[in-house]
């Protein structure tokens, strides 16, 4: 496949709210089912051992009108449970047999709720990821969290997991964890060779078709990248902070590169990489799964930092690793772990010196005038007067 | 007769209703609202009183001397209203002028002030002896300001001794505020002899107003209604909440509505009411301008064009565009945006008037939904492309309903009110 | 309200805040250790049994904010970079913390010893202590205390936390304290504990009279107060708890109503449940809002914020780290939609409820997302109907009396058309 023809694919599956792909999935074989998960992350593993497609649901984006769905919410909360409360009320998730919410914050949370409430019939599971500065504890109560999980999903697959179906469907996803961090280490490396617009595409096509459709086509996007990087250019790099969880809208991201930046490391999508080591196969996979996340996962704003600097260091760790020159953080609007924790990730980049912009979306935001200046600005200065 | 009375003292207009022992309709009117409420109450009333006086002049006068003299009449009455008030407004600019001269001197600024209120006088007095004059304003500040402000640019100019158009305007923005805030003799009673005589009508028109003036009205009880007042001027019985005033007053002109919509200048309404008109729950948004006429005016302002005029723009949109900003301020940049994209202005008001009605669909939703019959009240139910809109989306999520809009909606909360009063005297 | 007007009970526990407040301000020299901890999961017993003085910043917020100084401190956050959008206790805070770190009454505030971050129904929780670790620059311990997403606590679930208490927490407040856990003490605690908890039930439930001798949401507030802070499990606590009972019985046998910011409210016209935390910045004139209206609130869920016993739990002196477990699990906010859907329904008929409120606040996500859910399906269940108001906790510029007072007597006068019956007005 072409470098375009795979971008025209990842299109058209992330503009498809009815969830084409998913829904033929399940028709192409007896007795398919999918499960849904909210953002920003769920254990995939589990659904694919319990023979089950595991569908990302990241809300409407700009694409949809919200008629229902405000109705359900208060003018100070995100916009994301709309658009997503908004999908299922208009019958869009109707393919569904099952919804994950992780503990990313009180509303994903609360909504969890709403769901057992409107949709009594349907599996509800609230993820309460394990946090904590201890990590022997935690992993035992995740381990136990994740076995209780994995029961319920084969009961409702029809095909409890056994220990080969999970190390079968870790070591998948570990492939597909690799893949991404050589997507992204091939952007970082040569960022006009990957535009951020098409690597957000792909991941979040990703997750929308079975894996094994997203790995075909990540390796043919990677080895395009490779074959024919494009003119070298030099822009300001940047990496933008906060969007794990409400996601922006492409225009928002083509216009942050388009004015004179380079997205060289970012918190997109997050739960694609959340562990950012593989997961070990030997053994007991539910206690490696649990152990991988209590020991390996990315530090972000959804989960307790233990270590007191960490904070603080996170983005001038960051930067450095993606050798950026500045940092922009940008939210949604109300979202309460990304706004929470600004003030200490900006005084961490303040204190390195690290120059940073701030800014916040909504995920239907239509018009980006004043995201293009101010990235603008930014990016010039940055040319200018240097970055980190 | 006996008579109920309601009054409503809204954000932007007071109104008043006035019914008689069946709950007929005698008389409504309108003013508006000023930070004197006890005036602003009273006001509404005396016209309400004066309309209702009118309608029984109205068949007395029409059966002595045809519809053509009444119509005189009115306009008589008018301009001898609005002259009482110029006069009240002449006086306490120079009133004015005595304590605070300015620069220009007394003598100047009165001898321009006198020019112009002469002017303004004569005008009047044009205005009524031109059979079609052009349409404006029903209220003293806007007729007056606008009249004011472009004579004294020309006072200005020709002014010889220094007096300045900013020192004639100040004047008048002082004292107008003064002048609403003081009472004034603009009844039935006070006006209706010399509007007669300027009409030359014979003595069988005579003996018509003679009756309607005479005609006992005794208002036997009274309700008033009014947004977050600190205080009303009406005693603690008197008062209804003005959720339960418009629930009801759409019952009486709808009587099989079951769902409201209220879409005034700065807030908006969802109330769902039972079959005798009591309210069974409701939604209200009085923090946000989305979904407000406020949202309307401050595109109007942006598109510098008239309120009236953006519905039928609008209505000529073959592509209305999707708006996604819930936000008013921001609605203006995404605007802004489209148009130096060479966005066709009807398209954009379309999707503006699109988004104004999702957010009251919101708010009906959060209210318990759209039930038959569905009533739709306020200042922007006059607007066409609000109304398409809502009928679009209304079929879309709920099905066939019947959508009711009265030309008489901006009532409805007085009219509830008076209903109130009527039923409060029979219980 | 002048002293006077207040109950013994409500002027009993003002002082036994100031005295807290005295004492903490001379910890330096006392050398008692102090610990910063949420209402919600706060293991006052076990702070205590290791001699240490708690610290609850969210009382601290809500003092200053009904003592007016909430105002200043948020925009003094806001102006160093947090954001309009998040938690305006947490703001209020930090600006307390930057202007000195005076109490609501003004007494010097003590540093912590021990930040310890009971992470218990609300996300915000988390970031809070995060932001003062980095301002006292002192050690935090974690606890973490699952929610009940399913309406229940699992036996992993209780396991693991009375496992966090026994590894992580006893060896941090061993740590700060410089003193060994000693159970029998925190035995004493909870026995104490227990105690107090009957008394505050027979008061809560005293509001199934009519007419209701209490308001179960502004009074309560006053009812809790100590409970909900730093007395539970102690000496002072329990003399509290058994003075207020006695106060309320008497005047429950007199046949009358509480004490409110408009006088005695005898003349009770509609007995409401009500949802979600009061507004702080203008408590009285809220509570007012109701009183004069004859509105008095039979029983609300906020006042479980801190824990809940009116549905049977009591901490259990024999089982010490499990009961703590079980304590934290059953906090309100810790609670899915289905179980506070459950409970208002409940209220609304155990306590003869007229009507519901629920009172949204726009700091608090973890209240607040998912209430218009809770409004549909409370009126479904109960027939009630339901009003919906919204303001919020510390901020004064979110307070809109005229809003409030709109939609107040709007609902109050519904409830009396309804009961009066089609066509007449009441």
């Amino acid at each position: 496949m072409t470098r375009a023809e795979i971008v025209d694919w990842a299109t058209e599956v992330c503009e498809d709210l009815e969830f084409g792909a998913a829904r033929r999935w399940i028709s192409q074989g007896p007795g398919r089912k999918a499960v849904g998960y909210l953002p920003v992350y769920a254990p995939r593993e589990l659904v694919r051992a319990a023979g089950m497609l595991p569908v990302g649901v990241h809300g409407g984006g700009d694409r949809l009108e919200i008629i229902r769905g405000d109705a359900f919410y208060q003018s100070y909360i995100c916009h994301l449970p709309r658009s997503v409360v908004e999908l299922a009320q208009s019958g869009r998730l109707d393919f569904l047999s099952a919804v994950l919410f992780p503990a990313t914050c009180d509303v994903i949370r609360n909504l969890s709720g709403m769901w057992q409430l409107l949709y009594p019939k349907l599996y509800v599971r609230y993820l309460d990821l394990p946090q904590g500065g201890e990590p022997e504890m935690a992993a035992d109560f995740w381990r136990e969290e994740l076995a209780v999980l994995a029961g319920d999903l084969g009961g409702i697959g029809g095909v409890p997991a056994t220990d080969d179906a999970l190390r079968e469907a870790i070591a998948a996803y570990n492939a597909a964890r690799s893949l991404i961090r050589e997507l992204y280490r091939a952007r970082r490396d040569a960022p006009w060779s990957v535009p951020t617009e098409e690597l957000y595409l792909l991941l979040r096509a990703g997750e929308l078709v079975p894996l094994e459709e997203f790995v075909a086509r990540a390796r043919a996007y990677l080895a395009a990248v490779e074959a024919d990087p494009g003119r070298v250019r030099d822009r300001a790099r940047v990496v933008v902070v906060g969007s794990f969880c409400e996601q922006p809208p492409i225009g928002l991201i083509k216009t942050i590169e388009r004015s004179g930046c380079f997205i060289v490391d970012d918190d997109f999508l997050l739960g694609n990489r959340m562990l950012d080591e593989d997961v070990a196969l030997a053994g007991d996979p539910l206690r490696n799964l649990a152990e991988a996340f209590v020991r390996h996962s990315v530090s972000n704003s959804t989960l307790y930092e233990p270590d007191p600097a960490g904070k603080r260091r996170l983005i001038r760790d960051r930067v450095a690793a993606a050798r950026a020159d500045g940092v922009i953080f940008a939210s949604a609007s109300f979202c309460d772990p990304a706004l929470l924790d600004r003030p200490m990730l900006r005084a961490g980049a303040e204190q390195a010196g690290i120059p940073c912009i701030a800014f916040q979306f909504a995920e239907n935001t239509g018009q980006f005038q004043q995201f293009r200046e101010q990235a603008g600005t930014f990016a010039d200065a940055l040319k200018l007067w240097g970055g980190a | 007769m006996k008579c109920f009375v309601g009054i409503d003292l809204g954000s932007t207009t007071t109104k008043a209703v006035v019914l008689d022992e069946r709950g007929e309709m005698l008389g409504r009117g309108i003013t508006n609202s000023r930070s004197n409420y006890d005036l602003a109450a009273e006001l509404a009333r005396t016209e309400a009183f004066v309309s209702a006086r009118f309608q029984l002049l109205q068949r007395e006068v029409e059966r002595a001397a045809g519809p053509g003299t009444l119509t005189r009449l009115l306009r008589a009455f008018r301009l001898e209203q609005m002259l009482v008030q110029l006069r009240a407004l002449r006086a306490r600019i120079e009133a004015e002028i005595e304590k605070s001269p300015g620069p220009a001197g007394r003598g100047a600024l009165c001898a321009a002030v006198g020019g112009i209120f002469e002017r303004l006088a004569a005008e009047e007095e044009a205005r009524f002896l031109d059979s079609d004059p052009p349409a404006r304003s029903d209220f003293f500040r806007d007729a007056a300001g606008s009249a004011y402000a472009r004579l004294a640019e020309d006072a200005a100019r020709v002014s010889r001794a220094g007096v300045t158009f900013d020192a004639l305007l100040g004047l008048y923005d002082k004292c107008i505020v003064l002048v609403e805030n003081e009472p004034l003799e603009l009844g039935f009673r006070e006006h209706i002899g010399k509007a007669l005589d300027r009409v030359e009508s014979g003595s069988a028109v005579r003996s018509a107003v003679e009756a309607a003036i005479t005609a006992p009205l005794d208002v036997a009880a009274t309700v008033g209604t009014g947004y977050g007042r600190a205080r009303l001027p009406f005693p603690k019985e008197q008062i209804r909440s003005e959720i339960l005033c418009h629930g009801l007053g759409a019952h009486v002109l709808f009587p099989a509505t079951r769902t409201v919509l209220d879409i005034g200048g700065q807030d908006t309404k969802a109330i769902q009411v039972d079959g005798s008109g009591i309210v069974t729950s409701f939604q209200m948004n009085d923090r946000c301008a989305a979904g407000c006429g406020r949202y309307l005016g401050y595109i109007a302002d942006e598109m510098n064009m008239g309120l009236h005029e953006l519905g039928p723009l609008a209505m000529e949109s073959r592509r209305p565009v999707k708006i996604s900003s819930t936000c008013t301020v921001f609605a203006g940049a995404e605007l802004r945006e489209r148009l130096s994209l060479g966005e066709k202005r009807e398209d954009i008001l379309a999707g503006l008037h699109r988004a104004v009605i999702l957010r009251a669909m919101s708010l009906l939703a959060r209210s318990g939904g759209i039930e038959d019959e569905f009533t739709f009240t306020g200042g922007v139910a006059k607007n066409p492309a609000a109304v398409r809109a809502l009928e679009g989306l209304v079929a879309e999520n709920y099905g066939a309903r019947r959508i009711n809009i009265s030309p008489d909606s901006i009532y409805t909360g007085a009219l509830g009110g008076a209903h109130f009063a009527l039923r409060g005297a029979a219980a | 309200m002048a002293d006077d007007d207040k109950d013994r009970s409500m002027l009993l526990q003002k002082e036994m805040l100031a005295e807290h407040y005295r004492r903490l301000e001379a910890a330096p020299e006392t050398r008692e250790p102090v610990v910063y901890t949420f209402v919600p999961g706060n293991l006052t017993e076990l702070i205590r049994s290791f001699g240490a003085l708690p610290v609850l910043p969210e009382i601290n917020a809500l003092q200053s904010a009904m003592r007016g100084k909430s105002g200043a401190y948020i925009a003094a956050a806001e102006k160093s970079g947090h954001s309009e959008d998040v938690c305006s206790y947490v703001k209020c805070d930090i600006g307390m913390l930057k202007a000195g770190n005076v109490s609501p009454t003004g007494t010097r505030l003590p540093k912590p010893d021990l930040l310890l971050l009971s992470y218990t129904g609300c996300y915000t929780f988390m970031k809070w202590f995060e932001l003062l670790r980095e301002e006292y620059d002192c050690p935090m311990v974690f606890l973490q205390v699952p929610y009940q997403g399913d309406g229940e606590q699992s036996p992993a679930m209780r396991a693991y936390v009375a496992r966090q208490i026994r590894e992580s927490l006893v060896p941090a407040l061993e740590k700060a304290t410089g003193r060994r856990y000693d159970e029998d003490r925190l035995r004493e605690n909870l026995g104490r504990s227990a105690a107090a908890e009957d008394d505050l039930v027979a008061v809560l439930k005293s509001a199934q009279k009519t007419p209701s001798p209490i308001d179960a949401y502004f009074g309560a507030v006053y009812y809790v107060g100590p409970i909900f802070s730093a007395f539970r499990g102690t000496e002072e606590g329990l003399a509290y708890y058994r003075a207020l009972r006695q106060e309320v019985e008497e005047r429950a046998a007199r046949g009358q109503g509480p004490s409110t910011p408009a006088g005695r409210l005898d003349d009770q016209k509609y007995r409401l449940v009500v949802e979600g935390p009061p507004n702080w910045t203008h408590f009285r004139e809220f509570w007012r809002m109701f009183a004069e209206e004859g509105a008095v609130v039979v029983a609300s869920t906020y006042s479980k914020v801190g824990g809940t016993y009116d549905f049977g739990f009591r901490h259990d002196p024999a089982d010490p780290l499990g009961t703590l477990a079980d304590y934290c699990s059953g906090c309100y906010t810790n609670r899915n939609l289905s179980s506070r859907v459950d409970m208002l329904a409940r209220y609304a008929k155990d306590y003869g409820a007229d009507g519901f409120l629920i009172h949204s606040v726009k700091s608090c996500n973890s209240f607040s997302a998912g209430q218009l859910t809770i409004l549909r399906e409370v009126e479904r269940r109960t027939g009630l109907p339901g009003a919906f108001i919204e303001s919020d906790l510390v901020d004064p510029r979110y307070f809109s009396a005229a809003n409030l007072k709109n939609r107040l007597e709007s609902y109050f006068q519904m409830l009396a058309a309804r009961r009066a019956g089609a066509g007449v007005v009441a």
